[in-house]
Order: C-alpha cells, then sequence, then structure tokens
C-alpha cells in the first residue's frame, strides 16, 4: 500500500512538472528570446586589442599535434627564436580538427571577445572562412619581410587573401593517391580507384570535403577552382554512386593510416605528409600523382582579433621564414616546407632529405595542383549538406 | 507538514540542475529547430517557427533515422540473449564467485570507450583470425569481410552495452525467491515450464530496465558506426554530428534531434506500458 502511493505520488509530481514545463515552454516561445543567433561577421578594426608586446615578450600559440620540433632541445627551432626574441612561447596543440576548433571559438570570436590566443593555425578553408568573417588582424607588412620575399610560387595568390595580408602557410601538404604494393597493383587516377573491381570494398576517401570534392569535379572534367553548380551536382552524383556500389569502404580522418598498414583497405586517397611517415615502417606503402592532379593544401598562421601580442607573432611568423630555419623544421615534421631556398639549406642539415619530393616537390609535381574555390556562406551549407548526406549513406 | 518542505527543499537541487542543464538547452534546440534555414553562420538566423524544418529533415534523412533504430533493437536483441544467460549464471549458478563475475562484467569500462571500439577493428581485421575461420567454415566468401558491414555495428554496440544489460538483469534475478521456483517443481513443473511460468515473470522489471538501458544509448551512438561501419551503414547520431559542426546547418541539425528524441521517448513510453511495469517511472 505504502509503495503504491509512493509510486503514484512520484509519478504524479513527474507528470506535473511535465507539464509545467511544457506549459512554460508554449508561454516561453511567445514572449521569451529565442536565443536568436545574430550575425557572427565582426570588423578587426573595431576588434582590434592593444598590443602589449614590447612589455610583454609572450607569445600564445595553438596547433596541430606534431608539428614542432622538440620543444625542450637547446637547439630546435622553437627554444632558439625564445632565445634570440627573448619572447615567452605558450604553445598547446588543441587544434585536432578545423570544424571542431570553429564550433570552439565561434561564440567569442564571433562577438568581437578575445579567445586568447596570438597566432592560430588554420586550413586554407578555414583560414578564409575567418578572413571572411572579419575574425583575424591583417599583418604588419614591414614587420614580415621574409614572408613576402621567400613564400614558395604555387601558395602565392590564392583566391581568398590573395596579398597575404592576413595568413600566412605554416606547413603544406599534397594529397593524392596511396596504395599498398604487396596487395594490389598500381593505382594510376583517381577515376581507376573509383571503378577498378578489384578494389571494391578496399578502398577509402577523406572526410575533407574540399579534398574529396576537387577530384571528384577533376574526374567529371570541371576545374576545382572555378566551377558551376551543374559540375558540382555531377561531381557528388558520381560519388554518390561509387558510395552506393559499395566500392569506398569508408570516409576517414588521419586513420586511414592505420587501414592501410594493417591491410583492410589496399589503396585510398591520402595525405603526403602521413604517408612519410608510413614508409619508414612499410616500404611497399606507395604515394602516387594521380592523372587528375594533386590537391595543395596549407595549414595557415592567422591572428585572431583581441590578440594582443601581435608584433611577437609577426617575429614568430619572419623567423621561420628564414630558408635556414624553416629547413631545420622540415627536417623533423616531414611535411611540404612552404619556404624558397629551404632545399638549398637543407643540404647542409640532412642531405638525405633534399631529394625527398613529399618534402621538397619539383616544379613538374607541382604543375597540376588544385585547390577549391572559396565557397560563400550559403553555397558551404548546401555543399556540406550535399557531402555529408553522400558520405552518411 | 515540515518533513512534507524538507522533501520540497531536498528536491531543489535536483530541479535547479535539471532546468539549467535540459530545460534550458532543451528550449534553445526546440527554438533553433525553427529558425528560417536561410540564415548562416554569416548573417544569423531568424525565428520564423518554420515548422517545415521538422518535414524537410524526416524527408532527407528518414534512412539513418530509421537503420539507428534497426540496429538499436539488434544489439538489443543480442545483449538480451547473452546478458540474460551471463545475468542467470551469475545469480543461481556462481556462488561464491558472484562477486568477481559482476567486476568482471564491468571490467571492460576501465578502458575508455573509444579504445574498447577500436579494439574490435583489429579482431574483426579482413586478415584476423575471425575473417578467415569464417572463410573457412565456408560462412563467409573468400573476399567477405565484416568490417565496414552491418554486423560490425551491431557487435560493437552489443558488446559495448552489454553491460547495462547484464546488471538490471542480475539484480532483478538475485531477488527471485528460490522457494518459488521449488514450489513450481514441487508441483510437477518441468523445469523449463518452471522457467517461464515463474523466473521469467519475475524478472521482467530487469529486462525491461535493461532493453531500455541498452536501446537508447544505442540508438544514438555514432562511434560505432563510424568506426566499424562504412558510409552505408552511418546512423543518426552521425548525421546530427556533421550537420552541427560540417554543414553549420543549426536548424536542421535541431530538428532531427528533437525528432529523435521524440522518437525514441514515445517507442519507450508505449513499450513501458506494454511491458506493465510501470512502477519503473
Amino acid at each position: 500500500m505504502a509503495s503504491t502511493r509512493a509510486g503514484l505520488s512520484r509519478r504524479t509530481v513527474l507528470r506535473g512538472a511535465g507539464t509545467a514545463a511544457f506549459a512554460g515552454l508554449s508561454v516561453a516561445a511567445l514572449k521569451l528570446p529565442f536565443f536568436e543567433v545574430s550575425g557572427a561577421q565582426q570588423d578587426p578594426a573595431a576588434c582590434r586589442a592593444g598590443d602589449v608586446s614590447e612589455q610583454e615578450r609572450r607569445l600564445v600559440i595553438s596547433n596541430w599535434p606534431g608539428y614542432i620540433d622538440p620543444k625542450r632541445k637547446e637547439t630546435s627551432t622553437f627554444q632558439v627564436f625564445q632565445q634570440q626574441t627573448g619572447i615567452t612561447v605558450d604553445y598547446t596543440d588543441d587544434v585536432n580538427d578545423n570544424a571542431e576548433f570553429y564550433a570552439k571559438v565561434r561564440n567569442q570570436l564571433g562577438s568581437c571577445q578575445p579567445i586568447d590566443r596570438d597566432l592560430v593555425m588554420l586550413t586554407d578553408w578555414m583560414a578564409a572562412r575567418m578572413i571572411g568573417l572579419g575574425w583575424t588582424q591583417p599583418f604588419d607588412r614591414a614587420k614580415v619581410p621574409n614572408l613576402h620575399a621567400n613564400l614558395i610560387e604555387p601558395l602565392r595568390n590564392r583566391q581568398w587573401d590573395p596579398d597575404l595580408e592576413f595568413h600566412a602557410p605554416w606547413q603544406t601538404g599534397l594529397t593524392g593517391l596511396a596504395y599498398n604494393a604487396a596487395k594490389t597493383g598500381e593505382v594510376r587516377s583517381f577515376s581507376e580507384l573509383l571503378t577498378r573491381s578489384d578494389l571494391k570494398g578496399k578502398i577509402t576517401l577523406l572526410t575533407e570535403m574540399r579534398d574529396t570534392m576537387g577530384f571528384m569535379l577533376r574526374v567529371v572534367g570541371a576545374d576545382p577552382r572555378d566551377f558551376t553548380q551543374d559540375q558540382w551536382d555531377d561531381a557528388i552524383e558520381e560519388l554518390r554512386k561509387v558510395v552506393s556500389d559499395g566500392q569506398v569502404r569508408a570516409f576517414t580522418g588521419n586513420d586511414y593510416t592505420q587501414d592501410l598498414a594493417a591491410g583492410n583497405i589496399v589503396a585510398c586517397e591520402a595525405w603526403s605528409g602521413d604517408i612519410i611517415q608510413l614508409q619508414f615502417e612499410n616500404p611497399d606503402i606507395k604515394f602516387v600523382t594521380p592523372e587528375e592532379g594533386l590537391s595543395l593544401w596549407s595549414d595557415n598562421m592567422i591572428v585572431p582579433n583581441g590578440a594582443t601580442h601581435q608584433a611577437n607573432a609577426e617575429a614568430w611568423i619572419d623567423y621561420y621564414y628564414d630558408p635556414e630555419v624553416a629547413a631545420r623544421l622540415a627536417a623533423w615534421v616531414n611535411y611540404i616546407c612552404p619556404v624558397e631556398g629551404a632545399r638549398e639549406a637543407m643540404e647542409k642539415i640532412d642531405p638525405s632529405l633534399v631529394d625527398n619530393k613529399l618534402i621538397f616537390p619539383d616544379a613538374e609535381s607541382l604543375a597540376d595542383t588544385f585547390d577549391l574555390m572559396p565557397l560563400d556562406d550559403r553555397q558551404t551549407i548546401a555543399y556540406e549538406r550535399d557531402w555529408s548526406d553522400v558520405i552518411g549513406g | 507538514m515540515r518533513s512534507g518542505r524538507t522533501g520540497y527543499l531536498l528536491l531543489l537541487p535536483g530541479l535547479l540542475w535539471l532546468l539549467l542543464f535540459f530545460v534550458v538547452p532543451f528550449y534553445s534546440l526546440v527554438a533553433t529547430s525553427l529558425y528560417d534555414p536561410a540564415g548562416s553562420d554569416f548573417r544569423g538566423y531568424e525565428m520564423t517557427y518554420r515548422f517545415g524544418n521538422y518535414l524537410d529533415a524526416v524527408t532527407d534523412y528518414w534512412r539513418p533515422l530509421v537503420r539507428s533504430l534497426m540496429y538499436g533493437a539488434a544489439a538489443t536483441a543480442v545483449c538480451l540473449v547473452l546478458g540474460y544467460v551471463l545475468a542467470y549464471a551469475i545469480a543461481f549458478k556462481a556462488g561464491r564467485w558472484k562477486n568477481l563475475m559482476l567486476v568482471l562484467v564491468i571490467a571492460p569500462f576501465f578502458t575508455s570507450f573509444l579504445v574498447r571500439t577500436l579494439s574490435w577493428k583489429l579482431i574483426l581485421a579482413d586478415d584476423g583470425v575471425v575473417v578467415d575461420v569464417l572463410q573457412t567454415l565456408q560462412v563467409l566468401g573468400d573476399d567477405g569481410r565484416l568490417l565496414a558491414t552491418p554486423v560490425a555495428v551491431v557487435a560493437g554496440l552489443a558488446y559495448n552495452f552489454l553491460p547495462f544489460m547484464v546488471l538490471p538483469l542480475y539484480a532483478s534475478l538475485d531477488k527471485i525467491d528460490h522457494r518459488l521456483i521449488e514450489a513450481s517443481s514441487d508441483l510437477y513443473a518441468h523445469p523449463v515450464v518452471g522457467f517461464f511460468k515463474v523466473t521469467w515473470p519475475l524478472s521482467l522489471p530487469g529486462v525491461v530496465a535493461g532493453t531500455l538501458l541498452t536501446f537508447i544509448p544505442s540508438v544514438g551512438d555514432y562511434i560505432n558506426a563510424e568506426l566499424l561501419g562504412s558510409p552505408n551503414q552511418r546512423m543518426i547520431g552521425g548525421v546530427i554530428q556533421s550537420l552541427f559542426t560540417d554543414a553549420n546547418d543549426y536548424p536542421a541539425a535541431a530538428a532531427l534531434s528533437v525528432i529523435l528524441m521524440v522518437l525514441i521517448v514515445v517507442m519507450v513510453l508505449a513499450y513501458v506500458r506494454r511491458a506493465g511495469t510501470e512502477e519503473l517511472l
């Protein structure tokens, strides 16, 4: 009896609470604020913070993991920078994913609040989006002469920041194909990857829309740098067909490397930097420049609004655009070095890397590179939805 | 009178918690789901009470929605069969090993969810033992595989949520008065009949609790589908996640979240009503 009563009253309370919440919700829907999202666009000039670089020799950097030489080593580029300039660098590798980082800082930067960082490394499209949103500060051109003098040619004149006002490439990579020579014959092109029946269910593509769709646009004969809605539709339809046929096993981030090493997949769309690492352990893994060309991308240094040590950040940028420093860093991180003259400087540091085409690609392999044209906000939503619908079945 | 008031005061922290971390976010979610989808992060969103967002979401994503419910149901069924046998053994046959076995059931929780799921990639790998054995037995074709199939996803779900099934089942079974089962055999009931007439009905509260605790999280889960499945096995959680973070299509993502929530609540209510164990609520 007692327990029944307790049960009843508990249920009554719950029901009451439910009704109250519902009623509250209905009233709220009429009267209360809707958490309406206002536009996130800002004016960099209005969101500028006072620069305290002179008084405070500090610099706060957010970067991707594994993108710097050992920070404690006396002779590392990182230590030498601190010794030369007297700037203490507060370095965190808390960028794991562009979209995730965007979600993390959106509320602050979208309302002109500082994110307590002076320099952030983000991939082209995200850097472009943030620059477009007015969330980043322009560099003082006089303080980064090395950047303007030494940036390699293929990375100049990007459509979203042609004059390098807001961004400086940190490291660069190529997206192409990789295959395991012990398991399959050579894979020469992207369309071969998507159509060869012996590869069915044994390939992966990347979840980065701009990489994969760049290739798909090439496959349907369009130019990723300048395409129409119809061409986009063709490309996405082509991909949808391939996915529903079961040709593609998965869309992945960096984790394709494990599947490729374990033999779960035999060929895939791949990033050059990962493949260098894999080749150290397994020489059967090959990187190919597909017939469709290569997608060339960078992770770029940008100074977010509200940064208080911009001059120190510019000192860092200029330092890393010194060819010798760039070469010493490249010898460690194994990505493509965006600095002209680093290859010559590498002769003295590690001659075995001078001819590595995945660190210093020759003009021939860079001749046919592409990146996706900048998308406006509506295009971004529409295309990302098309994309996530396809990769989500 | 005074004790009544104390009761309400004691409720206060819980209610505040619920208000702050459930009612407010839920309200915001519902509001977001009714925004004009023509907005964007750049220009902001306007509130236009567009209920059509719900229709659009269902039209575009009914497939992963149905798939999630099916995978959740399959994983729950697998868990129920495996979990019941295990819980029965622990409750009635384990004797002094009871506590040790219970610890072993939750032992996998000492490692992270991601690591546990990733280790299934090793177990089910194309060149792995399981696939080899199944190929030899001709269960799988020569180029057959388990990874990137529904089997792998359901296996991952069942594995990850099994303890949520075992523990409530054990709690129910352990409470059963052995004399009732003895009585049934005294009355010449075959052990099988005894099980279905005595043990099973008495364990129903555990079955209901266990199935709910398994079904609800597995429907919303997307890690298993993402790591063990292919795009053709993607579940609704993955879709919502990519709509929120990649496409930044907040209204669609919010509408889909609300739909999933309502769907689960309705199904659970119908189920609990049918199972007749209302004291669980």
